[in-house]
């Protein structure tokens, strides 16, 4: 196999990795509004993701840097054309990062109201955007011959995009109520069993739209593809039961499994292409016209032999170290009523600097 | 304004807000890591209140230096699109390095140093923080190589048939002198702001607040860190002038708006007027010799005049204007170098009061070190205009120009919309920089508290961390 193609599988693998990771923490931002009654079950929720969400969001930074490097015209017609989905993307990003660490750093209850409200928002708009465009990829913007964008803003809103975006957004829904069943106890494991059923069920209608739409866009769907477009529908189902029956564990990882298949296929159907022309075929941007030299190539392939098994297994760790259910403590429910006669240092003793 | 200068105003106020936040969480991760080694080696209380007090100002600032690096990450590609079509070959690789073996590093063991206080062992735990510190120092790394090869392309050959560089010796890319200095000057910058803000804040905690004694002892791990970060990154630095006046003589003319090639050089201290149409400003203070020995290392050494750049630049490359704003160049440049020396006296007064055992009282002095948190930043935004804007016009020294670079599918309402957004989210994420920060900095020390015994517990977490 030659090196660009190996590069395009490795993307694949960093996309995919990112949607498996960093979709249950999208999920899990969403949902930690209604799965959380009260300030303390939504602090639950949110920390159940707490040590993971910043390393899960490298994924994407390091499969931008990986395009960057591998596919220089790939990266210049992707971010230049979808140029204001990307800002409304950033800014989702920034108001998400500062969510987690800066929303419990006051006890005014409107300031978490605030970045709650944000992380939610935010935790929506990021996988549905980023659905929409790498949708795109599939279904086709208008490229020039000289591989730069023709289009404007409104050209991104393909129905096969938008499609996309829909059906990521419902299965981080789903991936993040079987995380938050997996990880937390009583009462919030419960809301997010109902609502692992509700997604579950909206997964699967979008799902099985999904398939058959890809199946009917991209002419001649390769075998590897329609494994992961079974792998999908089997996931979701497979989730939906698991967590019937409350088997936590394997309802994640089927629910993983579900949410890597869609990215796994999506680039399995547009392989060898990296993005599809919908003025003429023969401005397609493709692996062959927008790799990087073998050098380049080769030495980052080195890089990564070298450093990707280490991160596996320093992040393999890092979710180790924090396997545990997060539950709320023991003294925390009944200090809610009397909050008025906390010692003034009481915040901060939950939190990073001094908890 | 044009689609170049809209893009190039994005860049710069992108990166500059970047890298308020980035020689901070460098230099802050390294000294709550030397924070906590000590409680570690000691087993002294006062330093693991320090750990947890620096170390919550340290989590408030990386939160914004991650999120506003995306905005890098991605710019590249929506507004420079010609440039990054024309340079990734090169330029991607060490942004992809950074991210494999930097970003996940700092990311994922923050996240452990955070949530583990009392579940890791003590000495792992320790083992994180130092690795985020590390981290933080390789990103930057990654970054400089990639910058510095903007500076000085080297490592490259050109294919025949695209017209574009291709990677040829990574070797190359890393052992190039500008690199090479630069990073190190980073470095250095990174450690001056960590300890500054940790002078400032101790400083003021002593004054205000009764928990004096405590804060003493950052009081001096800070000073102890900054007076020689502060020294050698000033002898970095204009060891970096020296080089930078070999492979970008125009930067280093125009940053001593030096029209006419002369030797040997004075240096001047001050100018009134200067500029790009005004090659006749009147100078100050000239000190003799002092120009030459700077741009060369040697007393008599010769510097080339902006004029005779202009000319051989022409006949290199064509017709053109390739002089940088030269009043950009000339004040980055002392803005920079006197604040530092500013604060190297800062320090060095600091460090004689601390012999005598006065330090605690005087007053003026701590008064003076809490003002002082804002000369990191004067120095830091003054030394990328210089680096940045003494490149220009080209984005690639001598392989691009930066009008050659910009994004044609984007157009000038696009950049301006982007422009306006990340500036009002610029506003009001420092807004809530600041109070957090502030806050933080004067919130009163952690309490004395028992430690778990570190060994993982079997039942549930119960965690409220964030
Ligand atoms: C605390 C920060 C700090 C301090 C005390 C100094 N600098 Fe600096 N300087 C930086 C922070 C900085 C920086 C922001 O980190 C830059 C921008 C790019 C770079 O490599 O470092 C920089 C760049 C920079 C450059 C341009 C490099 C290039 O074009 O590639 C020169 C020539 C100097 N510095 C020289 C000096 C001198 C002569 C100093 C003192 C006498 C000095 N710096 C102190
Ligand atoms: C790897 C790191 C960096 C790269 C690749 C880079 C690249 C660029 C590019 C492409 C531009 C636009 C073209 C131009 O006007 O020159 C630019 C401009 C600029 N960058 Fe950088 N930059 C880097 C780091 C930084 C940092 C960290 C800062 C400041 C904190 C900075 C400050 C600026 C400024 C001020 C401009 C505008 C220059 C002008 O308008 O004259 N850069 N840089
Ligand atoms: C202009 C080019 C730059 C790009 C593309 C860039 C990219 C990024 C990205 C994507 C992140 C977030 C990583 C995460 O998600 O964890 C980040 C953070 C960081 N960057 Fe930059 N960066 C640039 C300039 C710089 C420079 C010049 C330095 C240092 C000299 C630097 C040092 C750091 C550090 C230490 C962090 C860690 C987060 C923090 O600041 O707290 N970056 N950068």
């Amino acid at each position: 196999m030659d090196l660009p193609v190996i590069w395009f599988a490795i993307l694949a693998i960093l996309w995919t990795g990112f949607f498996v990771l960093e979709g249950f923490d999208f999920g899990v931002g969403i949902l930690h509004w209604f799965v959380g009654r009260n300030d303390t079950e939504r602090r639950v929720a949110i920390n159940s993701i707490g040590p993971f969400w910043d390393a899960n969001e490298v994924w994407l930074v390091v499969a931008a840097a990986g395009t960057f490097a591998a596919f220089p015209g790939w990266y210049a017609t992707m971010f230049s054309s979808l140029y204001l989905a990307l800002v409304v993307i950033l800014v989702a990003l920034i108001f998400r990062g500062l969510a987690f660490e800066y929303r419990g750093k006051s006890e005014n209850p409107r300031w978490r109201k605030v970045w709650s409200l944000g992380l939610v928002v935010s935790s929506v708009v990021i996988p549905l955007f980023l659905g929409i465009g790498l949708g795109d990829l599939l279904a086709g913007l208008p490229i020039g011959a000289d591989q730069e964008y023709a289009g404007t803003f409104w050209n991104l809103f393909t129905p096969y995009g938008l499609l996309t975006g829909a059906t990521f957004l419902s299965l981080c829904l789903l991936h993040g109520a079987t995380f938050l069943g997996l990880k937390t106890t009583d009462l919030i494991r419960q809301r997010s069993h109902r609502l692992a059923r509700i997604f579950g069920g909206t997964s699967l209608v979008l799902g099985l739209t999904w398939v058959i739409s890809t199946y009917l866009i991209a002419d001649g769907v390769s075998a590897i593809a329609i494994g992961f477009l079974t792998l999908l529908v089997l996931g979701v189902a497979a989730a939906a039961t698991m967590t019937a029956r409350e088997r936590d564990g394997w309802a994640f990882a089927a629910s993983a499994v579900a949410i890597g298949s869609v990215t796994g296929s999506l680039f399995a159907s547009l392989y060898p292409n990296v993005m599809i022309s919908s003025t003429d075929a023969s401005n397609t941007l493709t692996i062959a016209n927008t790799a990087s030299g073998n050098y380049a190539l080769t030495v980052m392939t080195i890089v990564a032999v070298i450093m990707f098994p280490l991160v596996l297994l320093y992040q393999g760790w890092n979710y180790y170290v924090f396997r545990q259910r997060v539950t709320t403590p023991p003294t925390e429910p009944s200090q809610a009523h009397d909050r008025g006669s906390r010692p003034e240092d009481e915040a901060s003793a939950l939190d990073p600097g001094s908890g | 304004m044009g689609n170049v200068d809209l893009a190039r105003l994005q860049f710069g106020i992108t990166a500059i807000y970047h890298f308020l936040f980035v020689p901070l969480t460098i230099g802050m991760a390294f000294l709550v890591a030397i924070l906590q080694t000590k409680w570690h080696r000691s087993g002294n209380e006062d330093y693991r209140r320090l750990t947890k007090f620096f170390g919550r100002l340290l989590l408030i600032n990386i939160a914004v230096g991650v999120v506003t690096g995306l905005i890098q990450e991605f710019q590249f590609g929506m507004n420079w699109s010609a440039y990054s079509r024309f340079v990734g070959d090169v330029f991607g690789a060490p942004l992809a390095m950074e991210g494999l073996a930097a970003f996940f590093l700092e990311s994922t063991f923050l996240g452990l140093w955070l949530f583990g206080w009392g579940r890791l062992s003590r000495r792992v735990h320790l083992t994180c923080i130092w690795l985020v510190a590390v981290g933080a120092a390789l990103s930057a790394m990654f970054i400089m190589a990639a910058n510095s090869w903007m500076q000085n392309p080297v490592g490259y050959q050109t294919n025949a048939s695209t017209g574009r560089p291709e990677l040829n010796d990574i070797g190359a890319i890393f052992s190039n002198p500008v690199f090479v200095w630069a990073y190190a000057h980073v470095l250095l910058a990174s450690a001056v702001t960590g300890a500054i803000m940790m002078l400032a804040v101790s400083a003021w905690q002593i004054r205000k607040r009764g928990d004096g004694a405590v804060f003493l002892r950052s009081a001096k791990t800070s000073l102890v860190v900054l007076f020689p970060a502060i020294v050698l990154s000033m002898a970095v630095g204009s060891e970096l002038g020296v080089q930078e006046a070999t492979y970008q003589p125009m930067k280093i003319a125009a940053a001593e708006a030096q029209w006419e090639t002369c030797q040997p050089c004075s240096f001047s201290a001050f100018q009134i007027g200067g500029g790009n149409n005004d090659q006749d400003p009147t100078k100050i203070i000239e000190i003799p010799y002092l120009l030459s020995f700077l741009a060369t290392n040697t007393l008599d050494g010769q510097v080339i005049g902006l004029n005779e750049l202009q000319a051989q630049y022409e006949q290199e490359y064509g017709p053109g204007y390739y002089i940088p704003n030269v009043f950009i160049q000339y004040w980055s440049m002392r803005v920079m170098a006197y604040t530092a020396s500013a604060v190297a006296l800062l320090a060095l007064v600091g460090l004689w009061l601390w012999r005598r055992g006065s330090l605690m009282q005087s007053t003026w002095f701590l008064r003076i070190c809490t003002l002082a948190v804002a000369t990191p930043y004067i120095m830091n935004t003054a030394g990328w205009l210089l680096t940045e804007n003494g490149r220009q016009p080209w984005v690639v020294q001598g392989l691009m120009l930066t009008e050659d670079g910009v994004s044609t599918s984007v157009s000038s309402t696009e950049i301006l919309i982007s422009l306006g957004v990340f500036l009002s989210v610029f506003v009001v994420v420092a807004t809530v920089w600041i109070v957090l920060i502030g806050r933080a900095a004067r919130s009163k020390l952690p309490e004395d508290e028992p430690e778990g015994d570190g060994t993982p517990a079997e039942e549930p977490i119960p965690t409220l961390t964030y």
